[in-house]
């Protein structure tokens, strides 16, 4: 499908002076795509080309005599054009980037793009396969299918370690490098569509690219997602606030399995030439009883803990749920890396699953057939998937891949969430209704996720199960790790909180094959030792469930890091955790006993502290009630400290060594007295500061519109002198401490506020340096609390209405869609209608849909039209990690944000030193971020992420070399009170306050 | 453990406002970090010394980046790097173009030149002001200068338009940049006790009415000094101001004169006897004043004249400001009474404007 591509340039402003002795600069601009820069005003290219290649304008400055000066690039991904429903034209102000200069002025671009095949664009070519990084189903979409896991890769050699590169400028040399990326980005974004399109899908939701820098062998750009059928609902109005539920929205979602009988034997898997190793003690911890329906089933089973059915249900149900099974069971990877689902798609949570892998990095020979990559993928998602089974799971959500690379070592790691999935999103409307009827009336509601898929009897583990604390029927464990984000069902008491696990272990410098043997041999002891903190952390904190867990382990010259963060909340159907009791080795010493004595005192008074903090008090239970034929009703697991020194040991795994009634430290070392000190000193955010790493803050759901996105980087040097891990965990524990402390401290005047989706990101770039990066949002929310125990019924009955008034609207709403395709925002008053009577005439909604959207056609008509120069203030553009922008409506989504950018300087010092350097590249990348949203005519960048932060320096040349990596869903959204207040309202960016227009036009 | 790199971007540019303060004063960064703890601010937020030494090196990272934008301000509104809202962006302006009182007097009537600010030592030293915060406001004083001088057009207008500062702002840099450009001393021991207030109100009266642009209807041949309207004294004007001379020279009007304002405020006056007694001195001066002012140097002894020959003569005889004033009142009217004096108009622009400065420069 051929299409016109046509680019204007319509001015330059704050460009450098390029001739210092007349202080102009004589700008012109070259437009291309591909190598071959063209200075006609209009080309002809294939879609396939559009996709793969941005469109480049290179400003240049004029020299009669000797060759013209390059003052900078603009990179414009014009893949939002080529689908109907976003963007119809790309036009703004774009800063002019130079990777040795940065941003040096601007140029104003339209860009539009016709598609000679107008007629059936979206349903042939790959071009309509939308791309989403949200990982649930975006706001104004309706999935009708979730079809499954998209993966792809493709290799390249990295420019910046040919031959050519010592021969070129510093400068050619990162745009060769950045121009490759963007074209493998592009690549491999067709090929994921191309298979979406096979799938019959129409969507990637939940879109993860990564790079990595494999240096002398290559480069990598590996993208994972999640494909789906989605569904434009044109009418979002009628939802509630998204802040307060993202995922609600989708109520009935047929979930259709892809019918590749593409069937895999789920055999151990094999190693390769390297060290393998794969690990997932995460199972030993988080754990489901089987579904929701048995009531105590006692039928011993198989692998498959789902598999039995239970009585209600009936054999109906029964079918179902085996159609599910076998379906999932066909599937090459049953994977999705949503994190939020649709209410009811969720049956059952297992627990982590995390698969990792040691592999040594050789040269990539042929990059058309990346096989070994793929194989190693291959062989971690396979493990990823048996460890599932033996959770009796059929499926793995939130899923995610990662990799860490230091010379030629790379550890690949893999988590998901096992679970067991709804069998009814297997089936049509029609028999649905009843079904969920039923699934209603019995379901408790709350806890069900929580119950456990795997048989009680033939548990894959040892486990202390209860009785739901929430509908005492089912089986719950008593903790409950997951790395997805907290159902909107759940129900949770208090408050929840970031809590992270931070761990350093020195290793041997060693060169290949024994490198990659000593990673492989610390590993199980790191996982183990994260494992064990978080659980008591999580104690501390007087919690009993992780939400959002996130386990990175980083590898470096001389050491390993492993930084685990999660959510900690307080799940009402799971039991009161117990307290944490400190065994001293040596019981006679007096001393000592008193010292045992006193940090027990200490450690009760935070627990008890904490549960102030975090508003956790639940209801006493007696224990007759709870009936549990497990004789301990409050069940703790003692934890043995690992022999952590030790390398040569077999690492003792099962944590629930017999049946002991107390959650034990035993301090036998000072090691572990020093671990204790430091459960004691993580200081908890001041009064007014709440954080956590999910997408929404339990126990908070009245969130005013302030959002505040931040990255933030610290890089600490450690003194080489005589490094012991003690040392190193103090000085790991210490950066991210005061890391936190000062984002706290800056974010002061939005008290009370809370930050949200925080992520941490290490990095080892040399000996002895330790870089985190932390990106997160900080919302403000009113201090009067919302009651929550009302919200669940309130948003239940809401979601049933809602539903309804889908199915009415989906008729008329396509009508609508056809008569005005570029009407970008949904009326207000329609949905002033629909939220007060869901049940409207079809045809009277139409004619008020149509009606209002004439004139906010033209008004954003004109605003298009309108000269560019005469737009006096920029735009604000809201930056958040968030999938939602509280208080506010997404009403259009423009398309994925993914860019590349490439920063090196020669003049470090005169930049402001290595902080001045980053501090603006990081600003700049916000800014061109901003600009291409702006110019899509969004007004909002949703679900961003920091994917790569690459920092590298040598202050003795007084060079610095910067990569970053950033990605993002562009939205158009509209103000919650701008659609009460004044229907006909544009978006905030065309409204955006404009108090100097008039000393600015002139 | 060291700190190697230390940063903090947000997607809205976070701007402290007293870190802000600290950074315009020209506090390094420890000094800066010393008066925040001094503040209080650890007790208040429970933050430690080093978040709070981290906090002020990217507040000052952000500032510095940010000053090559304040130095030309429409391009802080349409830069695309820092998001910041309006409200910030013109409290980012206005701050930064604010100055200190004690430093303006020391360089007003000053040529913005490289000399003085090889004296901004010295001015640093006297006044308390930290030497970098002395060279910003210089700076700023020499930027506007160099970019309204050749402008056409209200000199306020010009300035707010290209500066982006609030009305009061842009009024004062009005009168500091028609200072410069006119050079009048400001600094002699006897204006010491004038403020730039003072001064401003009176650049204020003179650009209104001693300036070509003050003649309204726009000059009949175009190419005649169209330059510099508002900064540069009516040439023409000035020497007509000749013209004047004949009300003391003449012996006759001058006696005219004094009988018509002694008629007029006998039994009004508190200092009568003393104003009838001194009323041909007092003439004298002013009138001397207006015929001087056609060369440069004595356009530059505006105010040290005004101050000698009407200021301190009243002021040792202790007028109150309301005799004053009824006296250049009466002084300036009863001049339409004298028939054989025939530049009236003339006399008004000029007496109308001296009135309103002198009762400005009248006080202690």
């Amino acid at each position: 499908m051929p299409g016109k591509l046509k680019v204007k340039i319509v001015a330059g402003r704050h460009l450098p002076v390029m001739d210092r002795a007349s202080d102009l600069t004589d700008a012109f601009v070259e437009v291309g795509a591909r190598s071959c820069p063209s200075k006609h005003r209009e080309r002809q290219v294939d879609d396939e080309d559009l996709q793969d290649e941005p469109l480049q304008i290179t400003v240049l400055d004029h020299d009669t005599y000797s060759a013209n000066d390059a003052i900078g690039k603009v990179y414009i991904d014009i893949d939002p054009l080529l689908y109907s429903e976003a963007a119809t034209v790309i036009s703004g102000w774009f800063p002019i980037y130079d990777t040795i200069h940065g941003i040096r002025g601007e140029i104003n671009v339209v860009v539009k793009v016709d598609l000679f095949n107008d007629l059936n664009r979206f349903r042939q070519s790959s071009c309509g396969v939308k791309f989403f990084c949200t990982t649930s189903i975006p706001k104004c979409y309706r999935a009708v299918i979730i079809h499954g896991f998209v993966e792809e890769l493709v290799v390249n050699e990295d420019p910046e370690y040919q031959w050519i590169d010592r021969i070129r400028t510093p400068r050619a040399s990162n745009e060769a490098r950045q121009r490759l990326i963007s074209l493998m980005s592009g690549e491999l974004q067709r090929k994921i569509g191309l298979k979406v399109l096979e799938m019959r899908g129409n969507a990637v939701v939940g879109y993860l690219q990564c790079f990595d820098l494999e240096g002398e062998s290559g480069l990598v750009v590996r993208a994972i997602g999640t494909a789906c059928t989605l569904d434009k609902l044109s009418s979002p109005a009628t939802f509630l606030p998204a802040c307060s539920s993202p995922s609600k929205d989708m109520k009935e979602i047929p979930f259709n399995e892809d019918p590749n009988p593409n069937t895999h034997s789920s055999g151990p898997s094999t190693p390769l030439k390297n060290q393998t190793y794969s690990f997932s003690p995460s199972k030993s911890y988080s754990r489901q009883s089987s579904s929701s329906d048995t009531d105590l089933s006692l039928t011993p089973k198989t692998g498959m803990g789902s598999g039995s059915a239970g009585k209600e249900g009936g054999p109906f149900k029964a079918l179902l749920r085996q159609q599910t099974q076998s379906a999932l069971e066909q599937r090459e990877f049953p994977f999705f890396t949503l994190t939020a689902f649709p209410p009811g798609f969720l049956v059952h949570v297992g627990g982590v699953v995390s698969a990792r892998s040691v592999k040594l990095l050789d040269r990539i020979h042929n990059p058309d057939e990346p096989e070994t990559r793929d194989a190693w993928w291959a062989e971690i998602r396979q493990e990823i998937k048996s460890h599932a089974k033996a959770l009796g799971c059929h499926a793995v959500v939130g899923y995610s891949e990662s990799t860490s690379i230091c010379e030629e070592v790379c550890i690949l790691s893999a988590s998901g969430t096992a679970a067991v999935l709804n069998p009814r999103f297997l089936q049509d409307g029609t028999v649905e209704g009843c079904l969920e009827q039923r699934l209603e009336e019995n379901l408790p509601t709350g806890c069900g996720f929580c119950h456990i898929p795997y048989d009680e009897l033939n548990m894959p583990f040892p486990a202390h199960l209860t009785y739901c604390y929430n509908c005492r029927k089912q089986k719950v464990p008593d903790v409950l790790f997951t790395t997805i984000d907290l159902p909107t069902d759940a129900t949770v008491i208090g408050k929840g909180c970031l809590i992270q696990a931070r761990l350093c272990r020195l290793k041997k410098k060693a060169q290949a094959e024994a490198n990659a043997t000593a990673i492989s041999n610390l590993l199980p002891f790191m996982e183990y030792e994260v494992h064990t903190q978080l659980m008591n952390k999580l104690k501390l904190k007087g919690m009993n469930a992780l939400f959002g867990l996130r386990i990175q382990i980083t590898v470096g010259e001389n050491m390993l890091m492993g930084l685990a963060s999660a959510t900690g909340v307080y799940l009402a159907a799971l039991p009161t955790p117990g307290g944490i009791q400190i065994a001293g080795k040596t019981p006679n010493d007096g001393s000592y006993e008193q010292h045992i004595s006193h940090m027990q005192k200490k450690i009760n008074d935070t627990i008890a502290k904490n549960k102030e903090l975090y508003e956790i008090n639940p209801p006493e239970i007696s224990e007759e009630i709870i009936g549990s034929p497990i004789p301990e009703p409050r069940q703790r697991s003692r934890l043995l400290r690992s022999q952590s020194e030790s390398s040569d040991e077999v690492t003792e795994l099962d944590l629930s060594h017999g049946k002991k009634d107390a959650f034990v430290l035993e301090i036998d070392d000072t090691d572990a007295m020093e671990d204790v000190h430091s459960l004691l000193t993580d200081v908890p955010p001041p009064s007014g500061f709440y954080s956590c790493n999910t997408e929404i803050m339990p126990g908070i759901n009245n969130w005013t519109s302030e959002i505040q996105m931040f990255t933030s980087v610290r890089v600490i040097r450690l003194s080489s002198l005589n490094l012991t891990n003690q040392a190193l965990n103090k000085n790991f524990n210490d950066l991210c401490e005061n890391l936190l402390k000062s984002l706290y401290f800056k974010l002061r005047s939005m008290i009370p506020c809370c930050l949200c989706h925080v992520n941490f990101t290490v990095s080892l770039p040399e000996d002895e340096l330790i870089q985190v990066t932390v990106t997160a949002v900080a919302i403000t929310f009113d201090k009067n609390q919302a009651l929550q125990t009302t919200k669940t019924h309130v948003e239940k009955s809401l979601q049933r209405a809602s539903t309804d008034n889908e199915e009415l609207l989906q008729f008329p709403l396509e009508l609508c869609s056809d008569s005005l395709p570029s009407h970008p925002f949904p009326p207000a008053k329609e949905h002033l209608e629909s939220a007060s009577s869901n049940s409207g005439i079809p045809a009277a909604q139409r004619a008020v849909t149509v009606e209002k959207a004439s004139p906010m056609g033209e008004g954003n008509f004109r605003n298009r039209s309108a000269p560019p120069c005469a737009n006096s203030t920029v735009g604000v553009v809201k930056m958040t990690p968030l999938s939602f922008i509280p208080g506010a409506k997404i009403t259009k989504y423009l398309g994925i944000i993914n860019m590349f950018f490439i920063r090196e300087t020669t003049s470090l010092r005169e930049e402001g030193g290595v902080s001045g350097f980053l501090h603006a590249f990081i600003a700049e990348v916000f800014a061109m971020v901003r600009a291409h949203v702006a110019a899509l005519g969004g007004n909002a960048v949703v679900s961003y992420i920091m994917k790569q932060c690459v920092f590298m320096e040598n202050p003795n040349k007084n060079q610095a070399q910067c990569l970053i990596n950033v990605s993002g869903d562009a939205v158009v959204f509209v103000r919650e009170s701008d659609l009460e207040v004044v229907p006909t309202q544009q978006p905030a960016a065309n409204c955006h306050p404009s108090c100097t227009e008039g000393e600015v036009t002139t | 453990m060291t700190s190697e790199l230390d940063i903090f971007v947000g997607n809205t540019t976070l701007i402290d406002e007293d870190v802000y303060r600290l950074w315009l004063d020209g506090y390094s960064v420890s000094d800066a970090v010393a008066l925040r703890v001094r503040s209080g601010i650890l007790e208040q937020t429970g933050a430690t010394a080093a978040v709070l030494q981290s906090d002020t090196m990217d507040h000052y990272r952000t500032f510095h980046m940010l000053e090559r934008l304040l130095h030309a301000p429409p391009k802080l509104l349409h830069q695309l790097i820092f998001q910041i809202p309006p409200s910030r962006q013109a409290l980012l302006i206005e701050r930064y173009y604010a100055f200190d009182e004690a430093f303006v007097r020391e360089v007003l009537g000053k040529k913005l030149s490289k000399g003085t600010k090889k004296d901004l030592d010295d001015i640093s030293t006297k006044t308390g002001i930290t030497l970098k915060s002395c060279r910003r406001q210089f700076d700023n004083f020499k930027r506007v200068f160099k970019v309204v001088e050749e402008m056409r057009g209200s000199l306020v207008d010009n300035i707010q338009q290209h500066f982006l500062l609030s009305d009061r702002l842009a009024r004062d840099y009005a009168a500091i940049v028609f200072f410069a450009n006119n050079r009048f001393e400001t600094g002699k021991k006897k204006l010491q006790y004038l403020s730039f207030g003072d001064f401003a109100f009176c650049a204020e009266l003179m650009i209104q009415n001693w300036t070509l642009g003050a003649v309204g209807e726009a000059p009949t041949d175009p190419d005649s000094q169209m330059d510099d309207m508002d900064m540069d004294l009516d040439k023409e004007f000035l020497q007509d101001l000749k013209e004047l001379k004949v009300l003391v020279a003449d012996k006759d009007l001058l006696d005219l004169h004094k009988s018509l304002v002694c008629t007029a405020l006998r039994g009004k006056l508190g200092v009568f006897s003393e104003m009838e007694a001194n009323f041909k001195n007092l003439s004298r001066g002013l009138v001397n004043v207006a015929a001087k002012l056609t060369h440069n140097k004595d356009v530059r002894d505006l105010f040290v004249d005004l101050v000698e020959k009407f200021v301190e003569p009243c002021r040792s005889d202790h007028w109150p400001l309301n005799d004053v004033r009824l006296f250049l009142n009466q002084y300036s009217a009863s001049v339409h009474s004298l028939d054989g004096f025939r530049h009236q108009a003339l006399w008004d622009r000029y007496m109308g404007t001296l009135r309103g400065c002198l009762l400005r420069l009248y006080h202690d």
